[in-house]
């Protein structure tokens, strides 16, 4: 293969790995907005959690991976259900703001605690195996393609469930309406604590293959990819969930392209300006509807 | 004897001499405190640090309380002004043989800090709630990552040896400026219009408020506040960086102004002076200070283990108390009152009619 179609395949390779771990998190945001029309700015940092659940049961318990990624989801989903009950269920009648400056503090609380408890960066021990292949190139190693076939595995478990399940069913219609769809026996707070556990298991998983893929992790890592993975949900119309998955893609790809071409520091830039931009001219992304304000 | 006393207050409180002869005092304990040391060098780092807090504060106030929306770029208007400012007395003006050009510099950062705060104003005319918000923190974000790129302005390392030209007359002199402006604008026509658009903005439209006109003012104002702050605060701490203005800084000033209470510019101070000291307070070597002067039976066994872990825990006690501010105390200290002082006189009865429906008029 010539020496261009070689360079751009490998950029893609890469852009699918970023944009499968964006796309993780991001269907946590996209659910809890559908849901609740409430932005969980914390919800990057509990994948920062996740990442040192995924160090803790590596380093101290000796896991192999797949118990590994079991632990890391559940303990990342009990996060995401305790933010939910002690904090967020009390301010649903609250006035929004409120419930977003909770989420900034919960998410500044989250990242200062852990560094409170581990105040030095950690290295994850190697849980795989890599191997490398070398097609006619491209190199592709073992680890991205268990990165991008897991995450593409969960994103189509996830459309299922919420398209073809009972509770999938019952967080749809609660995005719905929420006067009368408890009128309907549908348990709201449960779906809704639900939908935090989901969102925030996601999460977890994708701070697994984070930390597997950059294998030094510290209690600021949440922030930016957190952000990212926002930018992702905005960009595919947050509130919908195909649209988190496609966004994130179309992130991940600007991203490396970026990287490719400018220096690296650029890429936050773009990535931002984007946002900026985006919001002005389609608040309401590319799988969005546009919502119009009724007097 | 309780009611004379009441009478007494109140009619202290009604009289037109109060308010000047109260910043006379003041400015005249500014110029005092430095030159003939009353207070240790710390506490005037510390009354320095309240007062810039206090300017932050209460221009916030301006955007997320008064007018109801969330902006998160605070932080981003001062970085603005704290590099214009230090850039300008760094390489243009001769502030070492002059340093009475320093406010000059000042108001520079302000002014640049304004124009900045075009760039937010300019949406909000048509996106409001959470998407603004997201274009506030993607205004913070941008102007770091530009400071971050530009090598001249030294990127990410920041900028090293600026000179300490912020005094406490100045911290003094530009709190003062800043509540004023506030407090006038808030009670002016355009005012009225930043509560109304708090309320509905469309019926706010309807009954011709400018409402373009209005936010656009408020906007710049907000902004321009944060400028002079970030310019005071960068020629106090001597070295910015971008990292200096990160979301935690605007995360600092959101605890400050929920916890003094939303709409009310009393509130911002208390808030403001009141976060800024318990900060210092759990400071380990403030602390440590504090627990030698107690008796040394009561902590002994705990002193140095507080101490030492102290710095750490600090940052974790500060986002706990803004969520538990929103959970448990969602009107702050004084969230929409207003201390009597700041009212206009024409204004005063109808407030006091407002807070009080069962008062006879």
């Amino acid at each position: 293969m010539s020496e261009g179609i070689v360079y751009w395949l490998q950029q893609i390779l890469n852009a699918l790995q970023l944009g499968s771990i964006y796309a993780l998190i991001a269907l946590g945001y996209t659910m809890v907005y559908g849901i609740l029309t409430m932005i969980n700015f914390a919800h990057g940092d509990v994948f920062m959690v996740g990442a040192f659940f995924c160090f803790l049961a590596a380093t101290y318990l000796g896991l192999p991976f797949a118990p590994t990624l079991l632990l890391t989801m559940i303990g990342a989903a009990l996060v995401g259900v305790l933010l939910e009950r002690l904090a967020y269920k009390p301010l649903r009648n609250a006035p929004r703001v409120s419930a977003i400056i909770t989420a900034l503090g919960l998410g500044l609380f989250l990242e200062n605690f852990t560094l409170a408890l581990a105040p030095y960066p950690k290295h994850i021990p190697p849980l795989l195996e890599n191997v490398s292949w070398d097609l006619g190139g491209v190199s592709l190693s073992s680890l991205q393609v268990i990165i991008i076939f897991l995450s593409l595995g969960l994103m189509f478990l996830l459309d299922y469930v919420v398209h073809r399940t009972p509770v999938g069913m019952a967080m749809r219609a609660i995005s719905w309406d929420k006067t009368f769809v408890p009128l309907m026996g549908v348990p709201v707070d449960l779906i809704i604590s639900v939908t935090f556990a989901i969102g925030a298991g996601l999460a977890g998983a994708a701070g697994t293959m984070y930390a597997l893929a950059y294998p030094v992790i510290d209690p600021y890592m949440g922030i930016m990819v957190g952000w990212k993975a926002f930018i992702s949900a905005v960009i595919g119309g947050i509130g919908n969930i195909r649209g988190a998955m496609i966004g994130a893609f179309i992130l991940g790809g600007v991203e490396i392209m970026v990287t490719a071409f400018f220096p690296s520091t650029y890429r936050d830039f773009v990535a931002f300006t984007l946002l900026l931009l985006l919001i002005v001219v389609r608040p309401y992304g590319i799988l969005g509807k546009p919502r119009t304000q009724k007097v | 004897m309780n009611i004379a006393l009441k009478y007494c207050w109140n009619e202290l409180l009604e009289q037109a001499w109060l308010v000047p002869v109260l910043l006379l005092i003041g400015f005249g304990l500014a110029f005092a405190i430095p030159e003939y040391n009353w207070l240790n060098k710390y506490i005037q780092l510390v009354l320095m640090y309240i007062g810039i807090n206090i300017i932050l504060t209460v221009s916030l106030n301006l955007v997320n309380g008064y007018m109801g929306e969330f902006s998160l770029a605070h932080a981003g208007f001062m970085a603005v002004g704290a590099y214009t400012a230090a850039l300008l007395t760094m390489k243009v003006l001769p502030v070492a043989a002059y340093p009475v050009l320093f406010p000059l510099a000042v108001l520079a950062g302000g002014m640049v800090a304004a124009v900045m705060g075009l760039i937010v104003a300019v949406p909000s005319f048509k996106i409001r709630g959470d998407y603004l918000a997201i274009i506030t923190l993607a205004f913070l974000m941008i102007v770091k990552s530009v400071i971050e790129n530009i090598d001249y302005i030294g990127g990410p390392r920041g900028i090293p040896g600026i000179k300490r030209l912020t005094t406490l007359p100045w911290v003094f002199f530009w709190t003062v400026a800043t509540v004023w402006m506030i407090r006038n604008f808030v009670y002016s026509k355009y005012g009225r219009g930043v509560l109304s658009i708090r309320e509905d903005e469309i019926a706010s439209d309807l009954m011709s408020v400018n409402t373009k006109r209005v936010k656009f003012l408020a906007f710049m104002l907000s902004s321009f506040c944060a400028g002079v702050a970030g310019a005071l605060f960068a020629h106090l701490l001597q070295f910015i960086s971008p990292r200096v203005f990160d979301i935690i800084k605007t995360t600092d000033v959101l605890i400050m102004v929920y916890l003094g209470g939303i709409a009310s510019i009393g509130g911002s101070i208390l808030g403001a002076t009141a976060y800024t000291a318990l900060m210092e307070l759990l400071r380990p070597s403030t602390m440590a200070a504090l627990l030698d002067w107690l008796p040394e039976f009561v902590f002994n066994p705990l002193n140095q283990y507080i101490i030492q872990n102290l710095g750490v825990w600090r940052m974790v006690i500060m986002p706990l108390l803004l969520v538990l501010v929103m959970l448990y105390w969602p009107r702050g200290i004084m969230g929409q009152r207003e201390f009597r002082g700041f009212i206009p006189r024409r204004d005063r009865v109808a407030h006091r009619r407002l807070n009080d429906p069962g008062e006879k008029p």
